[in-house]
């Protein structure tokens, strides 16, 4: 497996120098691995925290800006950050007015940000966490850690991050947080696994003609493995998992993400089947997104995320951002 | 072939850059098993953890055997990151807390300690034995240590051996539900690891 890197151990240190030389906007420090708004803290305003493993760029890092992340804590490849990086990035951007972490729900993602949230507070500053757990592959959840945070994970960071630039006090964009994650619902599909750097091959085997079906965002094996499907196929069967689980009595936001090796080309074609199916099921779409945004490296795929909208969370959707990876308004 | 009588902070410091030196022989091995069930990494990221455990204790060289196992610990929980780095850490911190602070301390509250630590990470972790976790692997280590060194080491390498035939119902492994059964859990093998250093250094 070719990859673009010099060598597997200094590849998120090289990512980050790069994004601060794209990125003025934004402090990268490399060595501590913390992204920050270059503005932050902002008076009397509620901070926003993410992060995670690396490789679903441009998850968290690229959503860092107005409206959307104040700061975000890369980890090594598929693997949570570490304590100290979070407790660094909420000393640097708490105003006063206290710090929601975003986190996805995997062991270590919440082990790791509890620990965070608990010497944070030992420093004084007030800490609200939100769980994003919308993935409906992972059904047996009395049996496993639980569902799995993928794409709803940008329309958390997006909408709360609104509700903060907007200066909403910390438990108000708390719940609104907390209330886009328990209406939305994910699945994913994988049409080859991923390589990570460090292991230099695929991390799992997908014969040719094959797909596996109801994949996490980290090259883990999904639940099912079946025959090659087609774009509509798999539209019908993606959507209508999610609408299994969300039934949905009202407009959605739809976001159809690549894995990071699937073409905008076939995302967009893909978007038309999920547009389709949503229509025969009669469910009205308020908004969509398509494109690279939840990552697994270079996993060829998709995933579908549908998030119930209400009025407020429409407009927080609508409203201005500004980030490396997602802009609009203003 | 008699095993120490009281264990010192040299011995502690013995044992984690033997179990340093063990993790980084056997990482690969640790990854490709974390491949078929998890995510690929935990050979990487355990190397990273335990090359700066070794590292601190160089660095610092604590006084008591609690002391070394907080170091430790705290190393882990600030360079392992994912799920590995707060539960490695905890049973580092938490084993080593429950030793105090003095000198020496025998096998027996070595086993005492480590039955605390392997508590916390149960508590952490919310897995019980039998979840598909270095807790299988662990539990049973902690119960042996009590009779000896060797029976600590067999009792870890036997459960995570047992580890084969579970289905996994804690951490990524659990995602694929029956389809994790028939592979060995990659951390009950990392903590059988650390045991079977524990009794290299003890000979």
């Amino acid at each position: 497996m070719r990859m673009l890197i010099n060598v597997p151990e200094t590849v998120v240190a090289d990512a980050l120098r790069g994004m601060a030389a794209a990125h003025p906007e934004l402090t990268v420090d490399v060595e501590n691995r913390v992204v920050v708004r270059r503005d932050a803290p902002m008076a009397g305003k509620v901070a926003l925290v993410s992060g995670g493993g690396s490789g679903h760029e441009p998850l968290h890092a690229g959503f860092v800006g107005p409206g959307m992340l104040t700061a975000a804590c890369p980890g090594e490849v598929f693997t949570s950050p570490v304590p100290d990086q979070m407790v660094r990035a909420a000393a640097a951007v708490d105003s006063g007015a206290g710090v929601l972490f975003v986190v996805k729900n995997y062991t270590g993602d919440v082990l790791n940000f509890d620990m965070a949230a608990e010497l944070a507070e030992d420093e004084g500053i007030q800490i609200a966490k939100v769980l994003v757990d919308d993935d409906v592959a992972v059904t047996d959840s009395l049996y496993t850690a639980g569902r799995r945070g993928t794409g709803a994970t940008l329309f958390v960071e997006k909408i709360a991050g609104a509700a903060a630039e907007e200066g909403r006090p910390l438990e108000r964009v708390e719940s609104i947080a907390r209330r886009v994650n328990e209406r939305s619902r994910s699945f994913g599909v994988a049409l080859s696994a991923c390589t990570t750097p460090a292991k230099g091959s695929p991390t799992f085997e997908l014969a040719p003609g094959e797909l596996e079906l109801g994949i996490g965002i980290h090259g883990e094996p999904g639940r099912e493995r079946r025959a090659m499907m087609t774009s509509r196929e798999i539209a019908d069967l993606a959507v209508d998992a999610v609408l299994d689980d969300l039934r949905p009595d009202g407009p959605v936001l739809v976001l159809v993400n690549g894995m990071g090796a699937t073409p905008l080309l076939e995302l967009y074609g893909f978007n038309a089947e999920v547009q389709r199916v949503l229509g025969e099921r009669g469910v009205p779409v308020a908004r969509t997104l398509v494109g690279n945004y939840v990552t697994s490296l270079d996993m060829a795929g998709c995933s579908v995320t549908l998030c119930q909208a209400d009025e407020e969370l429409l407009r927080l959707w609508d409203a201005p951002v500004k980030t490396p990876a997602l802009r609009w308004g203003r | 072939m008699s095993e120490p009588t009281t264990l010192d902070a040299a011995f502690f410091r013995r044992w984690l850059t033997t179990a340093a030196a063990a993790v980084d022989r056997e990482a690969d091995r640790l990854t490709d098993l974390d491949s078929a069930i998890g995510d690929a990494d935990h050979g990487t990221n355990m190397r990273r953890g335990f090359t700066a455990v070794a590292a601190a204790l160089d660095k610092e060289e604590p006084a008591t055997p609690g002391a070394v196992l907080a170091l430790a610990g705290r190393q882990l929980i600030s360079t392992v990151g994912g799920a590995s780095g707060p539960l490695y850490g905890t049973l580092l911190r938490r084993t080593g807390k429950a030793l105090g602070d003095t000198p020496e301390v025998t096998r027996d509250q070595l086993a005492q300690a480590l039955r605390t630590g392997v508590a916390a990470v149960a508590q952490l972790g919310g897995a019980v034995a039998g979840d598909k976790t270095m807790l299988d692997a662990l539990e049973p280590a902690a119960a042996a240590l009590g009779e000896s060194f060797t029976a600590a080491r067999s009792a870890a390498e036997e459960g995570a051996l047992a580890t084969v035939p579970l289905r996994a119902r804690k951490g990524r492994a659990s995602y694929l539900g029956e389809r994790s059964v028939g592979h060995q859990d990659p951390g009950a093998t990392s903590s059988a690891l650390l045991v079977a250093a524990l009794e290299e250094v003890a000979r």
